[in-house]
């Protein structure tokens, strides 16, 4: 079962790799809004994984909650700084 | 800690690192900033410190990124500075130093995970063995700054609002 969480979890972190392209490349502010709101939701399933392989999914389920919560707040508020500036 | 995972987040980290020196736009900056918190806190959980990764994800990846966005609205994201030669010279060496500094200091830290390194043997074992009867907290950390400590994280957390109330005293008007 280790195997299984092992290969989930490299994968994901293969997977964030676009997304941190995105971020770097990115012209516009929305790709970069968007790339970062996609690291978030990978960086929270990480962590479960880590929990998972670790067999202490408790402790790092709580982990990725706050996280990810704070990811939606932090999200929300640079897309009202994004309509502040007018779209940039 | 396994190396696919260790490698794979390692060389991530550094292709950051190496665009937040390149970036120019200080909104990439703070976005690049997050990212790299947050592969941090993925680092840092992998390394089995699940506080410190709780932090940093925490601290590191969200509400810092919220301070640096306050920031932002106040200035123009777009104002580039560019160091004389002289000064990106002299930046460049002080960093190498640090970095060379570091590096050579590594030799002297014990094997990861080593059960016979001078910090495990001191009083951590003691805490370890008392801590859930002398407690009932089943986290080792949380009883060690929340019951050991507990006046010291108190006054800690009373710093930090007297700092943020004379922040928000300081800072707080309407420009």
């Amino acid at each position: 079962m280790t195997h299984v969480f092992l290969a989930a979890t490299v994968a994901t972190l293969i997977l964030a790799i676009p997304y941190l392209g995105r971020v770097i490349a990115g012209p516009t502010v929305f790709d970069r809004v968007v790339a970062l709101n996609g690291i978030g939701t990978k960086i929270a399933v990480l962590m479960v994984l880590v929990g998972l392989l670790y067999a202490r999914a408790d402790m790092f389920v709580d982990i990725a909650l706050a996280f990810y919560l704070l990811n939606l707040v932090t999200t929300l508020l640079l897309a009202k700084y994004v309509k502040e500036r007018g779209g940039l | 800690m396994n190396p696919y995972i260790g490698g794979l987040l390692s060389v991530m980290l550094v292709a950051l690192g190496i665009a937040l020196i390149r970036v120019r736009d200080l909104f990439a900056t703070m976005a690049l900033l997050s990212a790299f918190s947050g592969l941090i806190a993925v680092l840092l959980a992998v390394l089995g410190a699940v506080d410190v990764a709780f932090t940093e994800a925490v601290v590191g990846a969200s509400i810092s990124t919220v301070l640096l966005m306050t920031l932002l609205r106040r200035i123009d994201p777009r104002e580039v500075v560019r160091q004389g030669p002289l000064a990106r010279a002299a930046a460049l060496a002080g960093v190498g130093a640090i970095g060379f500094v570091l590096l050579w200091g590594i030799d002297a830290l014990p094997p990861f995970g080593d059960p016979q390194s001078a910090p495990t043997r001191h009083v951590a074992p003691a805490y370890i063995e008392r801590a859930l009867q002398d407690t009932a907290t089943p986290n080792v950390v949380t009883a060690v700054l929340a019951d050991y400590r507990s006046f010291d994280t108190l006054i800690e957390t009373t710093v930090i609002l007297t700092a943020a109330m004379a922040c928000i005293l300081l800072l707080g008007r309407k420009p």
